[in-house]
């Protein structure tokens, strides 16, 4: 917090990393709010969710939060996200929508029958699109971060999507000084990353600093888990079927990042609060996203997902 | 600066932030030092290492070895042709200071991005590859990075093994660099050698090279002064957005770009001029008796004034200027070039309005610094230009503030944006002329007249019948005893327009003076007819621009090319196809049909005669013309 120190009205301390992280995003959010006309927060119950979420409060009060959650939801996800996610609605006096793809679950697709990337495509990316399309959002904030992956660290803050949702990594805007360009046709949308300048690490400091709740299943605790293709898979309900020999085993374990349980992966922790976590982190040898299936399905993957619309 | 961190944030010197960009020619090896960098400063974990590994095997330069450009080109595109499109940005810290670093591309069909890039930047890495020394691009890089402000350096001499670590050819890179540095005003500049592949200098001072006695790369880059902060200039608020929550609370909510705000502070809103204090801050967390660049946060006013999107909150005792003309200089971002007259819209800050590019003074060689005349500006181009704006807008110079001097041009009809400007200086001319408000005003000249001022616009392609039908209209409004006056393209061109050809930067500049020639006419009272082909809507919308709602109305004389060209009653074009005519529309030149014309005239359905009474029936409908 800046003050003026007695005495000297003119030396005035400078903002701190977090907070000038934070003043940049509640710009991206005020800007786009400002120039679209249907914006909605995606909201994928995570950290980085709950950090988008807490400046987005943030930036509109006193007034209440001018847009809607959206939550693509794929039924896979962990119960105690849904748990959370229905508390932090309530909490907060959110407006949720949800949104499963009802083609998708009627044909009966399942990380664990169809694997990965299908699971992916068809109940996130084409969900997404369905959301969108119904709702007719023009501008969709979500919280990725340039640090996650390669092709993140291209992406505009303000990210231009076609009529189809299409991302064009060579056609994208130029994006000077802090002018963000959410013009757009008719039909096209923009996807809006307030936290691309944050990495994984101001996340959890921001947290820590502002007392941001998020599901426990980021602090370690006993868990029932099976080791499978060098991941460790929580058995969260009874849909998840043993391979021969499997026997799930109670383990002391946390989670990085949050998506459909079958396809993310624990770490053996003894991590349980938020400081304890920054400090595993700093002490880490591996990235966040070792822990999701779908990064390692093929290289660049998260590019041609990208491109398809996914967020 | 110095800051007490508080519970969560780590040690006071990761505080502080340093965004540099690195830049050169292509192949000099940009993105591996980065790579490099991050490998060193221990940035990189376990399975992006082995990633890498993986990757390098499969794709990388480097025969099967850490080949660090495959970190940073993260597009598939990129990887395949080992070339860098994008700017990427990463981030790495070492115990001394946090970095952002943009790597920019090298191709100069790529130069926007790196553009992008510099916009940002505290400073800027220019990499020369030692074998070939300072290259075009490499002047380019620098007299960019130097255009959009930065103002300090760091030359690295790259690939320095495959020169045999020669210091004779490294101190003549240095001095060829710091020659061209001192003609573009970039004084502070650090060279040193390096050898990314291997990490010679990067941050560790190479045993091999101990002629060299500066500190390494990450030292250099960890010692740079960082931007002032700018606190102590006078108070800058571009107002963001209106929160109204409820009827006792009217807060405008924006980042600070300049200066500090205290309750109780005099301020001046921009362009308007009206006065007030502020009441309350509202910060991140809560009421504020301090807040101070950049800090995001929603002011509250003393009294009851006007304050909208795109005002401008100053400290009262030292205003922001406001204008309405500039002189600025821009960089074509855009495959489809800039064209002199044309009308784009501006950001700057948080305020969108439309403006002319009314002239073009120059282009600027940047690799000899020679200013060129020109026309047009195309992609890469760097020119310098002056700016008509349609209402005045509070600013600073770009050297004085990058938020309040920097803006960008965005294309009316794509949204794309086109081009990246830096405001010079405001131009005086635009204060002392003011439009003379007279007695006599239209209304009354046209009530005279028992009518209502317009613009008939027809457009089409050649031959589409625009001149007969407006003929015929003009001669059936005579009858009823309206004044009208014809404008008609051929005619003008003889007078009026008679140095003007028909390349697309003349044809927009034959629509702005008709256009305005019109107004004058509109502003007479008198209903006007423009027979036009004016084949592009950018200048059919800036003619619209000029009249008030209801004022303007656009007929689309619509022939299919076929036809015209089947009835070629001037025979143009015949002579178009022999190629004896150039940038003849609907042969090589294009003819953009319009989106939302007030009428469509479909000659193939409609006689001359029949389309002329339409029209005149439309004017009546649209109480253009009264009854007597």
């Amino acid at each position: 917090m800046p003050h003026a120190r007695s005495g000297d009205q003119q030396r005035v301390v400078g903002l701190s990393h977090l907070e000038r992280l934070e003043a940049e995003s509640l710009h991206i959010l005020r800007e786009v709010l400002a120039e679209c006309e249907r914006p909605v927060l995606l909201y994928s119950v995570g950290k980085d969710s709950a950090v988008l979420l807490h400046l987005a409060l943030k930036a509109f009060a006193p007034a209440a939060l001018p847009f809607p959650l959206l939550h693509i939801d794929t039924t896979w996800k962990f119960r105690a996200m849904y748990a959370f996610r229905d508390a932090v609605v309530r909490r907060h006096r959110l407006s949720l929508l949800v949104h499963v793809n009802q083609d998708g679950l009627a044909r009966g697709i399942s990380p664990i029958s169809h694997g990965s990337q299908l699971h992916t495509d068809v109940m996130k990316t084409v969900a997404l699109r369905q959301a969108l399309d119904a709702h007719g959002f023009d501008a969709a904030f979500g919280g990725a971060r340039r640090d996650e992956e390669q092709s993140r660290a291209k992406e505009r803050v303000v990210s231009l999507r076609s009529p189809q949702h299409r991302w064009d990594p060579r056609q994208q805007r130029p994006e000077l000084w802090a002018l963000y360009n959410a013009r757009h046709r008719p039909g096209e949308t923009v996807r809006v990353f307030p936290l691309s300048n944050w990495t994984e690490l101001d996340v959890w400091e921001y947290i820590l600093r502002e007392r941001i709740e998020v599901p426990e299943l980021y602090f370690a605790a006993p868990r029932p888990v099976v080791e499978r293709d060098g991941m460790l898979i929580m058995v969260d309900d009874e849909r998840l079927p043993l391979r021969p020999g499997e026997v799930p085993q109670r383990r002391r374990v946390r989670f990085r990042t949050l998506g459909c349980y079958p396809l993310t992966g624990a770490i053996e922790s003894e991590a349980d609060t938020v400081p304890a976590i920054i400090r595993e982190m700093l002490a880490s040898r591996s990235s966040e996203r070792r822990g999701r299936a779908i990064d390692h399905d093929g290289a660049a993957s998260m590019e041609r997902k990208k491109q398809e619309g996914y967020f | 600066m110095e800051v007490a961190p508080r519970p969560g944030e780590t040690a006071p010197a990761l505080q502080q932030t340093l965004r540099f960009l690195t830049c050169g020619s292509v192949d000099d090896g940009k993105s591996t030092l980065i790579g490099r960098l991050l490998y060193e400063a221990n940035t990189l974990l376990e399975d992006q290492l082995a990633t890498l590994e993986r990757e390098s095997r499969r794709l990388g330069s480097r025969a099967g070895e850490l080949d660090f450009a495959l970190l940073v080109d993260g597009l598939e595109a990129e990887r395949e042709q080992g070339i860098t499109i994008d700017v990427a940005y990463r981030f790495f810290a070492t115990p001394r200071r946090r970095f952002i670093v943009a790597d920019t591309p090298g191709h100069e069909q790529y130069t926007r991005n790196m553009v992008t890039g510099a916009s940002t930047a505290d400073l800027a890495v220019i990499l020369v590859d030692a074998r070939k020394g300072v290259l075009t691009q490499t002047r380019r890089h620098a007299y960019l990075a130097r255009l959009l402000g930065i103002g300090a350096a760091v030359l690295a001499v790259n690939k320095m093994d495959l020169v045999g670590f020669s210091r004779a050819t490294f101190e003549r890179i240095r001095a060829d660099f710091a020659a061209f540095g001192a003609r573009i005003g970039l004084a502070d500049i650090s060279a040193i050698p390096v050898v990314a592949t291997e990490g010679d200098n990067v941050c560790q001072r190479s045993a091999r090279m101990s002629w060299y006695e500066g500190p390494p790369l990450l030292r250099l880059l960890e010692d740079a002064p960082l931007p002032d902060v700018a606190a102590a200039a006078p108070l800058r608020l571009p107002v963001q957005w209106v929160n109204r929550p409820h009827a006792d609370f009217r807060g405008f909510a924006g980042q600070i770009a300049r200066g500090t705000a205290r309750p109780g502070d005099a301020v001046r809103i921009l362009p308007g001029g009206r006065e007030s204090r502020i009441a309350r801050i509202l910060g991140p967390d809560g009421e504020l008796d301090l807040a101070v660049a950049p800090q995001s946060v929603t002011l509250t006013l003393a009294s009851e004034v006007d304050v909208g999107r795109g005002d401008l909150i100053v400290a009262a005792e030292s205003p922001a200027q406001v204008a309405s003309q500039f002189e600025a200089t821009l960089v074509w971002l855009h495959e489809e070039p800039l064209l002199q007259g044309r009308t784009y819209l501006m950001k700057l800050g948080t305020r969108t309005v439309a403006a002319t590019v009314a002239p073009l003074k120059h282009k600027i060689n940047v690799n000899t610094l020679e200013q060129l005349p020109a026309e047009r500006l195309e992609l890469n181009d760097v020119g310098v230009c002056e700016l008509e704006l349609d209402r005045a807008i509070a600013f600073e110079p770009y050297a004085v503030s990058r938020a309040l001097g920097g803006f960008i041009l965005i294309d009316r009809l794509s949204n794309g944006t086109v081009g990246a400007g830096l405001i010079n200086f405001a131009l005086r001319r635009s204060e002392n002329v003011h439009w003379q408000a007279l007695d006599v005003d239209r209304q009354l000249r046209a009530r005279q007249k028992g009518q209502r001022a317009c613009v008939l616009w027809l457009t089409g392609l050649s031959g589409a019948g625009k001149s007969t039908i407006a003929n015929l209209v003009e001669k059936a409004l005579a009858a009823q005893g309206r004044h009208t006056y014809l404008l008609d393209g051929d005619n003008v061109r003889h007078g009026l327009n008679k140095d003007l050809g028909f390349t697309a930067q003349d044809r927009v500049e034959n629509i702005r003076r008709i256009a305005e020639v019109s107004r004058l006419m509109v502003d007479a009272g008198l209903i006007v007819l423009v027979s036009f082909i004016s084949p592009f809507r950018s200048e059919r919308r800036m003619a619209r621009a000029l009249f008030a709602p209801g004022e303007f109305f656009e007929v689309f004389v619509d022939t299919p090319l076929a036809e015209a060209e089947r009835r070629d009653v001037k025979g143009l074009y015949r002579k178009a196809r022999r190629g004896e005519l150039k940038n003849f529309t609907g042969i090589d030149s294009p003819y953009e049909a319009p989106e939302a014309a007030e009428m469509r005239i479909d000659t193939t359905q409609l006689s001359a005669a029949a389309a002329a009474q339409q029209i005149v029936a439309f004017l009546e409908a649209h109480k253009v013309t009264l009854p007597p």
